[in-house]
């Protein structure tokens, strides 16, 4: 292979914060005092706080160390399933980072906060517009949350209807947070198995429906990367027995433009702008996501929501039917401005145009490995493609070692091991703003390792080798875990 | 658009290559039924200009900017915050990254939330704390949550009604959907939470209590302790102001079990409410019931030291219906901001500031007394304090507010009873000459 990126270099190593240091070092400006100092009763005053003490020079050379260890989309190819690593644009940074938006209080009156109150009300629309749907709110703070919150509104629709629910249909290729979010609310899960295609099949569903069924989760695309044909009918089945289809939009970076929620019969849908909307996920987090809904279960939103009274832009504070809130506050409202910023710089033309080439590449990069991977499910797919080790498995190598041995090349490994249904899947979504250029590249590297697999696989086996550390023992963590730093620093 | 590389070129010769006729072709599997048929009332796309102005015209209409003096917290709170932990959490290393599912590409992300981990600990006297929640009120709903599932049987919680009204109210709607009773507990005359009721209650598997709590009140967390120790039930504390802890006891000496609360403080600016951190800890006996990612020690094949995600077993990627929470994406880089600012302040930094802090609000505390004012509750407070002044205070607010400042948060939207009180929040960001202005106006 030529030009591979993965290299090694000069790697820096850094301790742990509180093994360097010395006390009476400061790393802030703390102003000077400009009051008396008061008295304070002893009783309350604790113990000192046993924090290092470093320089704001210990504070940078820290940080910037770690950082390097790490692996960005800014580094380089992430093709994540089902996470939508793209380009997280610098300028949504900027927006965020606006000094009245930066200071913005949340508990003053609506006229002091005109701006951010604008902020709020256009993205609810604009992702009305792109959803199908009709209300939303942006309280959730990441998927998970949007989907707690979507339980909790067919809780309320159920009470409101005096129907006792107990049970959820969730299909069997559903993200993990589908059934632990439903069990919040009291459901229990009915998995509903994907047919020979991967799929749901309406006739499935509808012998699992029934009147104590609160409704269906369905992920669409799933995360096998195909779109549910079938999504109309199993909706229509739901309904008719007093249920609700809930929409996990984690997938929605391969529709955009092309699918309307509503027009699928989706009751209740989470997007997440941390996937979609380009905003950066922060190595864990803060996401974003927004839940929208029909005109019938809006009332069930929470609040405050943003509404337009006349001129000028207000808070909802309180509606009767109102599941209530779910945020402190008005969710992440920094990952708010930067989706807007996205959304506009985009515009409509721009979000069809990122769903056509997200879903170009991965049938590209499918088209292109199917001979080399086993692809259980052959047909064209949306924005991912989930391969398996199936080939592989004759010369003892697994998914995890050529996730590994990706590494060693420069690129971050594809989502291993899910969904579940596929033994040993390695589920590739390379994104819209990877060029050809490099999917050819992580093309030709993923050939490359099939072919180490099967002539020296013990270099897979044993990649990573030029990453900070090697494979970590990942048993005895867990086993016994060190949670906190007070295990003893390892010898010098 | 500058986001997407492809060229007509390379379009022609990928569509090639997968068998489609055109870009369109590629989503024949969508039925018609489905499709998007309505025009959005997106406005055309923005070049980098266009739309720095049109975000510059909407934060011109803000009324209360960056240059007002907010003397208000309730939860979201002004500190200064140092241009390193800014330019550090910016590095895209960190911000670009997901979840670190593949450690050894992420050890900077691994290491860095250990040490918050760390650190947190050891500010809230916990032995162990997560690698974040989504806020302080989802993290005192998921706290509850969580005493619950270690109460096994027991079927009740109780908050005190000096909890921030918002958490309440979060915990009330995540609680909704069960079978389990939320009881508010109310408070004392000196803003203190009144615990009597106590022990008329059966069955109740935890009590959680916020101090310094919304009205600023310091509680006597080790006496709640003992009574609410003493009725078998868990004992919860959280808060919307970790600096306190730098001059106040550590929740954990005081007898809790779990501790939650907002991180905001530490390094994040305001930002209408959000992104901020759930901090969320507990005892050791209680780990494998937390809820949230967790980052632990442990070696490579060489023997080198390294971080991992750990005990997921408890969550919902392996554990599904059955994991501790469905909490999957949390706060990241805020946990990461948070430990940077720790670091920067450093033990002795965050003695000074908590200090600082309290000093101010007893300043702002001593002048309007000095004026007529009357401190509405008598116990001894933190950065935060309520206030009932000789006349309506409304008209002083206003003119206050000609002087770009913002003077408390009157409480009765969210206590009735307290209407025509006034909340005030001060940190080190409040000069004295700006609470001198604030007292004049009582006198006046």
């Amino acid at each position: 292979m030529k030009n591979r990126v993965g290299t090694s270099g000069l790697i820096l190593d850094e301790p742990l914060l509180w093994e360097k240091g010395k006390k009476g070092r400061k790393g802030m400006s703390i102003p000077h005092s400009d009051v008396p100092s008061s008295p304070l009763d002893e009783e309350l005053i604790g113990a000192p706080v046993d924090f290092p003490d470093l320089s704001e020079v210990d504070v940078v050379r820290h940080y910037t160390r770690l950082s390097q260890w790490n692996f960005g989309v800014d580094s380089g190819m992430y093709p994540l399933g089902s996470c939508t690593m793209k380009y997280n644009p610098k300028i949504n940074e900027k927006q965020a980072a606006t000094p009245q938006f930066a200071a913005a209080h949340p508990m003053l009156d609506d006229q002091y906060s005109q701006g951010v109150l604008q902020i709020m009300y256009e993205l609810q629309n604009h992702l009305a517009d792109i959803t199908g749907l009709d209300a939303v709110s942006l309280q959730p703070a990441a998927g998970a949350h949007g989907e707690l919150t979507g339980m909790l509104i067919f809780n309320a629709y159920h009470q409101g209807h005096h129907s006792k629910r107990t049970k959820i249909l969730i299909p069997d290729t559903a993200h993990g947070t589908n059934p632990a979010s439903a069990a919040l609310c009291g459901y229990r899960s009915i998995p509903v198995k994907s047919n020979e295609n991967g799929m749901l099949d309406a006739s499935d569903v509808s012998e699992l429906m029934d009147e104590e069924t609160a409704g269906i989760m369905i992920t669409n695309p799933n995360t096998l990367g195909l779109f549910e044909g079938q999504v109309r009918q199993i909706a229509e089945i739901v309904h008719a027995k007093g249920g609700l289809v809930y929409g996990d939009g984690a997938n929605m970076n391969a529709v955009l433009g092309v699918a309307d929620m509503k027009k699928c019969g989706v009751d209740v849908l989470h997007l997440n702008l941390h996937k979609t909307f380009s905003t950066p996920h922060g190595g864990g987090g803060p996401g974003a996501g927004p839940v929208c809904v029909t005109k019938e279960l809006e009332p069930f939103l929470p609040v405050p929501r943003a509404y337009k009274d006349g001129d000028l832009y207000r808070l909802e504070l309180d509606r009767k039917e109102s599941i209530g809130r779910v945020h402190g506050f008005h969710g992440n409202f920094g990952v708010l401005v930067r989706a807007y910023s996205y959304i506009l710089s985009m515009g409509a033309e721009g979000l069809l145009r990122a769903s056509q080439l997200a879903v170009l590449n991965a049938n590209y990069i499918r088209e292109q490995l199917k001979d080399v991977f086993h692809l259980p499910y052959p047909q064209p797919c949306m924005h991912e493609c989930v391969f398996s080790d199936q080939l592989q498995k004759d010369y003892k190598v697994t998914t995890l070692d050529m996730a590994k041995r990706l590494i060693d090349y420069g690129f971050h490994p594809p989502t291993i091991y899910f969904p579940l249904i596929v033994h040993g899947a390695i589920m590739i979504e390379p994104t819209e703003t990877e060029c050809k250029e490099d999917i050819d590249q992580f093309i030709a590297t993923m050939k490359e390792i099939a072919r180490e697999a099967r002539e020296e696989p013990d270099k897979v086996r044993n990649a990573p080798q030029l990453s900070k550390v090697r494979r970590l023992d990942e048993v005895h963590a867990a086993r016994c875990p060190c949670l906190i730093g007070t295990c003893t620093p390892p010898e010098q | 658009m500058r986001y997407l590389p492809h060229t007509q070129e390379d379009i022609t010769a990928m569509l090639q290559v997968t068998g489609n006729k055109s870009l369109e072709d590629l989503f024949s599997g969508i039925p018609e039924s489905c499709r998007m048929t309505n025009d959005w009332q997106l406005p055309e796309p923005k070049t980098e200009w266009e739309l720095n102005d049109h975000m510059q015209a909407i934060a011109q209409t803000m009324k209360v900017d960056q240059n007002f003096k907010v003397l208000i917290g309730a939860g979201s709170y002004h500190h200064h915050i140092p241009e390193t932990v800014k330019a550090l959490m910016s590095r895209s290393e960190f911000l670009t990254a997901y979840t670190p599912y593949q450690p050894e590409m992420a050890q900077g992300t691994l290491q860095g939330i250990f040490e918050y981990q760390t650190l947190t600990a050891r500010l809230l006297g916990m032995d162990v704390v997560n690698a974040s929640m989504y806020d302080g009120a989802s993290a005192l709903a998921e706290a509850l949550l969580m005493g619950l599932r270690i109460g096994k049987k027991k079927t009740k919680v109780a908050v005190s009604a000096a909890i921030h009204p918002h958490y309440r109210a979060t915990a009330a709607a995540y609680l909704c959907p069960t079978e389990f009773e939320l009881i508010e507990l109310p408070y004392l005359e000196d803003g203190r939470t009144d615990l009597s009721g106590l022990s008329d209650l059966e069955d109740v598997a935890a009590v959680a209590l916020q101090s310094p709590n919304f009205f600023g009140v310091i509680e006597d967390l080790t006496g709640a302790g003992q009574v609410i120790h003493d009725q078998q039930a868990l004992f919860i504390t959280c808060f919307s102001e970790p600096l306190a802890y730098g001059l106040l006891k550590k929740p954990g000496d005081c007898g809790a079990d779990i501790v939650c609360g907002e991180g905001q403080s530490f390094g994040l600016s305001r930002s209408f409410g959000g992104p901020g951190l759930g901090m969320f800890g507990c005892k050791q006996p209680f780990t494998r019931n937390l809820p949230g990612r967790l980052v632990g020690e442990t070696t490579d094949l060489d023997g080198k030291r390294g971080y991992v995600l750990t005990l997921a077993t408890r969550e919902q990627h392996i554990r599904r219906e059955k994991a501790t929470s469905n909490i999957c994406s949390n706060q990241g880089i805020c946990a990461m901001t948070a430990g940077m600012y720790m670091a920067s302040l450093g033990g002795t930094g965050l003695r000074e500031l908590s200090r600082l802090n309290y000093d101010k609000t007893q300043y702002l505390k001593n002048a309007l007394v000095a004026r007529g004012a009357r401190l509405f509750f008598e116990a001894p407070t933190f950065n935060e304090f309520v206030v009932e002044f000789p006349q309506d205070f409304q008209p002083a607010h206003q003119r206050l507010l000609e002087q770009n400042i913002v003077a408390g948060l009157e409480l009765g939207g969210l206590y009735p009873k307290l209407k025509g009180r006034y909340l005030f929040g001060i940190t080190e960001t409040t000069s004295r000459q700006d609470m001198d202005k604030v007292a004049d106006e009582v006198q006046s």
